[in-house]
């Protein structure tokens, strides 16, 4: 017992000591930059008073923000404390499902930029289907979010094959890819088919209601259906990866690809097929966006969720368990910055600094040690590090 | 010049790769270092090199105490080094690679590459040597290449010159060539420290042998010890160089290659329509120096190259063209050249590392469900069977020796029902005692009935195990002959040299 | 025995077959098909210039013909080029300026067409993507993966507009924005290669970081207190005496202002350098094979950092033409993605000096000549315009225009005595 909990602590340290440096450093940026602060520079002792008050505040309104706010009680249930997580998970959603396409592709080497592409042609896919058909509450569901997580495996898939054909690193294929997504969905809205009726602006109809993920929380949350999405999408990719034979072949291919190559596994299809599946989580993920939370296609319906997703993966180190967790955790973030951002000034952007730092030190665990000067107990394995060739 | 090493001792975790050991070199001296695969031989030259530092110990040229911690304090005391796996950058030419590190540069910074030709050319005369100063590395053969790394360690003065198992890559007549240039050294006051495993050269060539074991100098000997004896001071037992095969009935053919031809990338074919057959329960060796298109022929008989022309039929069935997993379950087993690269999964387990090939099939698959239980059973039996060295099939595959980790990799490929063995270099870095296991186990597959095809740039191990030799040069099966040919007839047909008809 | 064709040949096969077959559709398209049906004119001066060229006009059939003509005749140059086994660059190239050409003869039909300055626009919109491939190929001709170049262009215009916001003096933020470039360097240096951190994510994190930094900056400082803080002068065009008068030429190469100038000493200077100096010949060393260069004295990971910083300057460089060589002020996200196009660039030009220039300068017409379209009211899908960088790097690494090679150690951390 007492082993397994020194083990456990010494697996949370260096992540632990990683998001201590993050709050750390986001903390003293939030202070010196903040005006009342720096005026009590001649005063040593009241600037510091200061800042840690600045820091605290801003710390506060995040945690109000992301998880449960006691001003939001009066004059309510206890139940309405806890809107500011119902909006976590909201944004959480999308983002568990995007950062498991890029878990996945982590796990057969290969690293997939290109969520955010996959994302818009899921949210397209989902969009049109939603708008555009008349069926039945659940198959409308089912049809929009399958047509989206097909268009989006397309999507991936065409990367896959042309790395698996060429050899042409995923890295810039998916970096292309995604910009010209970005302006494939320009275009679309633009369309006649997705110009939504009585408006110039590029925003498409809303989708029927037959094809909206229900409520979980009743019509003062956002919260729906979409969390159960992607909890089981994340279920699926566990089970994916450590029980079934494909799952072996996408680990070994990721592992050493030559040497699963020599043993008879077809490299070209785990290739494709890894970031067609990839395609078609990230696209879920867009389509859950649509149907759940947004209803409509925006220039914008993607936001940052394909590049969070890679921050997301790295920080859940491309587990999906982790990659659950890593979600919510930048869900609260987002959730909670907003909040922090209207009652105490400091701008929103200052969660995508720490969630960098995070990630820059998770990643980076001998620099994390070299700072603590903690001693290595054995090597750990990285992610993948290998340049354009490999 | 003389160089003296004394008490160097380096340790890698709980590895001692050298332990306290002393060596000295005299001036215009050839010593040789002789040691198993995994000895500390490299470890020692790099150590003196500057390319590792030691934990402790001394080393004195010329009597007088030096530090070397970096490579450029190693060039600077004179000492060069002809490394293993050649130092050279493959798309610069020669003559930037020899000016690299020492560059002159006249006004702006621009290097002067014209006084680097005329300094090749004029060592290149010295020795015989015929070097294009202005050829691209990676275009010339391995021998030049070689000879591009002395022509450097010659134009910065070494006065020690480490060559590290420089015979591995070259043509008996080209290791006669070297073994001539190093006397010729010698003569001209160089001191060369030769670093190998081949006990012939070594009593031919060297003035005084230390033998090092397990990370320590065992024993320095003359030259006169005999074969033997060395490499009984080098195992630290009695050795059988030459395993016992049994006569047997040789069988008919079971995998004929006609008119094959291996392309590169570029489309430049690095096998040249070769035919050749193997019959069941023999040993075809395909022999040769490295490079001559042995390693594509190997990959190519499971179609793991891209671009192979002609026919492969196993078993009379056509497998040229199939893909590779068809192939391996046709009934070849591949034992690839490199075990990291090609043959094992070096973060899997070992369990999993057995069933590579074959996790998609029964017993081990159920649908798309993986069944470990059964993995973990079935790996069990396999690590009894070849008597793999380990502590769980469990732990990572990386954690294993590497006469271990081939044991996994010839386990996993003789799982599956065989009919031919190929195996490419599978004995290459390996230590004596798993070089006899990997030879009985190729001996065993023979007598069974099995068709081997042994690629081996080995001369000694091509001889002890072969039924038949091929010999490839340039792409080219040249001839193949009979087990009885002697080592001087297949240095010649190493070399390119065909001296009478093919006898098979 | 038979000619058999390898991938990579199969694939430029491809790519001398798909440009035939484009310089054949335009032909037939824009020439007969389709023809324009009235003239375009090309309008060729700018400013001053001492011979002033007259307007060419030209029916948009006819020209359409000319250019395409010249297209099919250069494909079929291409074609033999590459039976021959020769380089197929060149006919290539001028395939694709055919093919553009009648694109743009035909489509601005009855239209005028500021040619001199669409190349000028080319060219000012391609500064940046050049500044920031050349930062690209000094890291990865080190062996170092620099995905980080939109951190370091974003960080360097950053600071230049605040620098030169709060002094009031251009040369300020000249001088501050290479010393930010760095600091993003310094970061990548020293994760990359003191900590063996994995260089494409470490590249992104900081994007990200950068992004975020100058997000909440820009609302934290720069918005509230912008006359202060956001209110960055500007260089002036300096026109170099008789060479700014050359039709043409003049007005696109020779008025510009300090940035440009500084941009074609930086790429001269680098193919020079790399090419033919010890400090080149041992950047590609150390790119392409660290343990050979470390086995002849030289000390990898002290050059790598060193070159990862000089890339962070140029960048910064770079950086700065975004406030102080341009607009003045800064705004969010501004660089809007540039540090990408500039990779693409890079690896469109083959990781070499004067390849990634083209790439650039492609990328940057392709970008003016969607906006000059839409100025002159030719009304097409501008997004696919916008879509050709990346459409055009995805047909790069895909090897449709024969092999392209990064270093070979690019990205590969170096470690001493391998995996001890």
């Amino acid at each position: 017992m007492r082993n397994s909990l020194a083990k456990f602590l010494q697996a949370i340290k260096l992540p632990g000591l990683s998001f201590l440096m993050a709050f750390t450093l986001t903390g003293l940026i939030i202070a010196i930059s903040d005006a009342k602060v720096i005026a009590k520079f001649s005063t040593p002792l009241e600037f510091i008073k200061s800042a840690l008050a600045a820091i605290g505040n801003a710390y506060l309104a995040l945690f109000q923000g992301a998880v449960y706010d006691v001003n939001l009680t009066k004059g309510h249930t206890f139940i309405h404390g806890f809107y500011p997580l119902s909006e976590t998970i909201v944004i959480a959603t999308p983002l568990i499902l995007t950062g498991l396409s890029v878990a996945l592709a982590f796990k057969a080497g290969l690293f997939n930029i290109g969520a955010q592409g996959q994302f818009i042609f899921g949210a397209i896919g989902a969009s049109y289907v939603g708008f555009h058909f008349h069926l039945p509450i659940g198959i409308h569901i089912l049809v929009a979010a399958l047509v989206g997580a097909f268009f989006a495996a397309i999507w991936g898939g065409i990367v896959g094959l042309l790395k698996a054909r060429t050899g042409a690193h995923e890295v810039i294929l998916t970096i292309m890819m995604n910009y010209i997504a970005s302006y494939f969905i320009l275009w679309i809205l633009k369309t006649q088919s997705f110009l939504r009726p009585g408006r110039i602006d590029p925003i498409a109809p809303e989708v029927n209601q037959s094809a909206r993920l229900p409520l979980l929380a009743g019509a003062n949350f956002r919260l729906n259906f979409g969390i159960f999405i992607a909890l089981a999408a994340a279920v699926f990719v566990w089970w994916l990866l450590t029980k079934t034979t494909i799952g072996f072949k996408f680990r070994a291919v990721g592992a050493n690809g030559q040497a699963a190559k020599t043993a008879g596994i077809s490299v070209p299809f785990v290739i494709t097929s890894t970031m067609m599946i990839c395609g078609a989580l990230a696209g879920l993920g867009g389509a859950v966006q649509v149907l759940g939370s947004t209803y409509s296609l925006n220039t914008d319906i993607a936001g940052s969720f394909g590049f969070d997703a890679i921050t997301v993966a790295l920080l859940g180190r491309a587990q999906p368990l982790g990659t659950v967790f890593a979600a919510l955790l930048f869900g609260a973030l987002h959730a909670g910055g907003r909040t922090m951002q209207s009652s105490t000034g400091v701008p929103l952007d200052i969660v995508l600094v720490t969630q960098a730092l995070v990630v820059l030190f998770i990643a980076a665990p001998a620099f994390v040690r070299y700072i603590f000067r903690i001693k290595k107990l054995n090597a750990s394995a990285s992610l993948t590090s290998k340049g354009w060739n490999g | 010049m003389s160089l003296e090493l004394r008490g160097i001792t380096k340790t890698f975790g709980s590895l001692t790769a050298n332990d306290s050991i002393n060596l000295r070199v005299e001036t215009g001296q050839i010593h040789a270092i002789l040691g198993e695969n995994g000895a500390g031989k490299s470890t020692l030259m790099n150590i003196v090199y500057g390319l590792l530092n030691a934990d402790s110990g001394e080393i004195l040229v010329d009597e007088k105490l030096v530090d070397i911690s970096e490579p450029i304090d190693a060039l600077s005391a004179g000492i060069g080094m002809v490394h293993q796996h050649f130092m050279l950058i493959p798309v610069f030419t020669v003559a930037e690679n020899i000016i690299l590190g020492h560059e002159k540069s006249s006004k702006f910074g621009v290097i002067d590459i014209d006084a680097a030709r005329l300094a090749i050319r004029k060592v290149s005369k010295d020795f015989g040597f015929e070097v294009d100063p202005d050829a691209i590395v990676e275009s010339l053969p391995v021998g030049i290449q070689q000879k591009v790394e002395i022509i450097r360690a010659l134009i910065y003065e070494a006065k020690v010159l480490i060559l590290d198992e420089p015979t591995a890559v070259l043509t008996p007549q080209e290791t006669d060539e070297l073994l001539k240039t190093m006397r010729e050294l010698k003569a001209k006051g160089t001191s060369i420290i030769f670093i190998t495993h081949k006990l012939r050269e070594v009593r031919e060539v060297a003035d005084q042998i230390t033998i090092i074991r397990r990370g320590k100098v065992v024993a320095a000997v003359s030259p006169t010890t005999s074969e033997g004896e060395l490499a009984s001071m080098m195992v630290g037992r009695a050795v059988d160089l030459a395993p016992v095969k049994h006569k047997h009935q040789i069988g008919e053919p079971i995998l004929v290659a006609t008119n094959l031809t291996v392309r590169d990338a570029m489309g430049t074919a690095i096998v040249k329509s070769v035919n050749f057959h193997v019959n069941a329960g023999e040993v075809l060796a395909i022999a040769g120096v490295q490079g001559n298109g042995q390693s594509e022929l190997a990959r190519a008989l499971i179609n793991l190259e891209s671009h192979i022309e002609g026919s492969i039929k196993l078993a009379g069935a056509e497998i040229r063209g199939s893909s590779i997993y068809d192939s391996l379950h046709s009934g070849i087993a591949f034992i690839p050249e490199s075990r990291e690269l090609d043959g094992l999964v070096g973060s899997f387990s070992i369990a999993e590392n057995l069933i590579l090939d074959l996790h998609d099939q029964q017993p081990y698959a159920k649908g798309i469900n993986l069944s470990a239980s059964t993995v973990l059973s079935e790996a069990e039996k396999r690590v009894t069977e070849f008597d793999i060295r380990l502590q769980s099939v469990s732990d990572a595959v990386s954690t294993l020796s590497g006469g271990n980790k081939q044991k996994v990799v010839i386990a996993r490929e003789l799982s599956r029902p065989v009919k031919v063995l190929v195996a490419s270099q599978p004995t290459r870095g390996l230590d004596v005692g798993s070089i006899e296991f990997v030879h009985e186990r190729i001996l065993a597959e023979r007598d069974q009935g099995r068709g081997v095809i042994l690629f081996s740039t080995e001369l000694d191990e091509v001889m002890a195990l072969a039924d038949r030799i091929a010999v490839m040069y340039r792409g080219e099966i040249l001839e193949i002959v009979d087990s009885g040919v002697t080592r001087g007839e297949l240095g010649l047909l190493m070399a390119g040299v065909v001296t009478k008809k093919a006898s098979a | 025995m038979k000619k058999v064709r390898s991938n990579i040949e199969k694939r430029r096969l491809v790519g001398v077959s798909v440009i035939t077959l484009l310089s054949t559709i335009s032909l037939l398209f824009f020439g007969f098909i389709s023809p324009g049906k009235d003239k375009t004119t090309f309008g060729f001066v700018l400013n001053n210039e001492w011979v002033i060229i007259k307007e060419w006009v030209i029916a948009s059939a006819t020209g359409a013909k000319i250019f395409s003509l010249i297209a099919v005749v250069a494909s079929i140059i291409a074609v033999l080029a590459f039976r021959a086994n020769r380089k197929i660059v060149i006919p290539a190239a001028i395939a694709t300026f055919g093919i553009l050409m009648s694109f743009i003869t035909w489509v601005a039909s009855g239209k005028f067409i500021p040619f001199t300055g669409l190349l000028q626009g080319a060219l000012l919109l391609a500064v940046p993507l050049i500044f920031g491939s050349m930062s690209g190929l000094i890291c990865e001709r080190s062996g170092v993966i620099n995905i980080a170049i939109e951190g370091q262009l974003l960080a360097s215009a950053f600071v230049s507009g605040v620098v030169a916001s709060l002094t009031h003096k251009t040369i300020w933020g000249l001088i501050a924005a290479p010393i930010a470039g760095a600091a993003i360097s310094f970061l990548l240096a020293t994760f990359a290669i003191k900590f063996s951190v994995d260089q494409v994510i470490l590249g992104f994190v900081l994007n990200v970081l950068v992004i975020g930094l100058t997000d909440f900056l820009y609302k934290k400082l720069l918005v509230p207190y912008q006359s202060t803080w956001n209110t960055a002068p500007t260089f002036g065009h300096i026109e170099l005496p008789i060479l700014a008068k050359i039709p043409v030429l003049g007005p696109i190469f020779f008025s510009q202002s300090i940035v440009v100038y500084l941009m074609f000493a930086i790429v001269a200077t680098i193919t020079f350098a790399l090419f033919k100096t010890k400090w080149g010949l041992r950047t590609r060393a150390i790119g392409e094979h660290p343990t050979a260069a470390d086995t002849v004295g030289i000390d990898v990971n002290k050059l790598r950092f060193k070159n990862v910083m000089i890339a962070g300057l140029i960048a910064g460089v770079g950086g700065a033409y975004y406030t102080v060589g341009s607009v003045g002020a800064f705004g969010k996200e501004m660089t809007a993605g540039a540090g990408f196009i500039a990779l693409a660039a890079l690896i469109f030009g083959k990781w070499s000096p004067i390849g990634a220039v083209f790439a650039a300068l492609l990328f940057g017409f392709a970008d003016n000549l969607q906006s000059t379209l839409t100025i002159i009211g030719v009304s097409i899908p501008s997004e696919f315009m916008l879509m050709v960088p990346y459409i055009a790097t995805i047909i790069a690494v895909t090897g449709l225009v024969g092999r392209v090679r990064a270093p070979a150690a690019d990205g590969v951390p170096y470690l001493r005595g391998g995996a001890h």
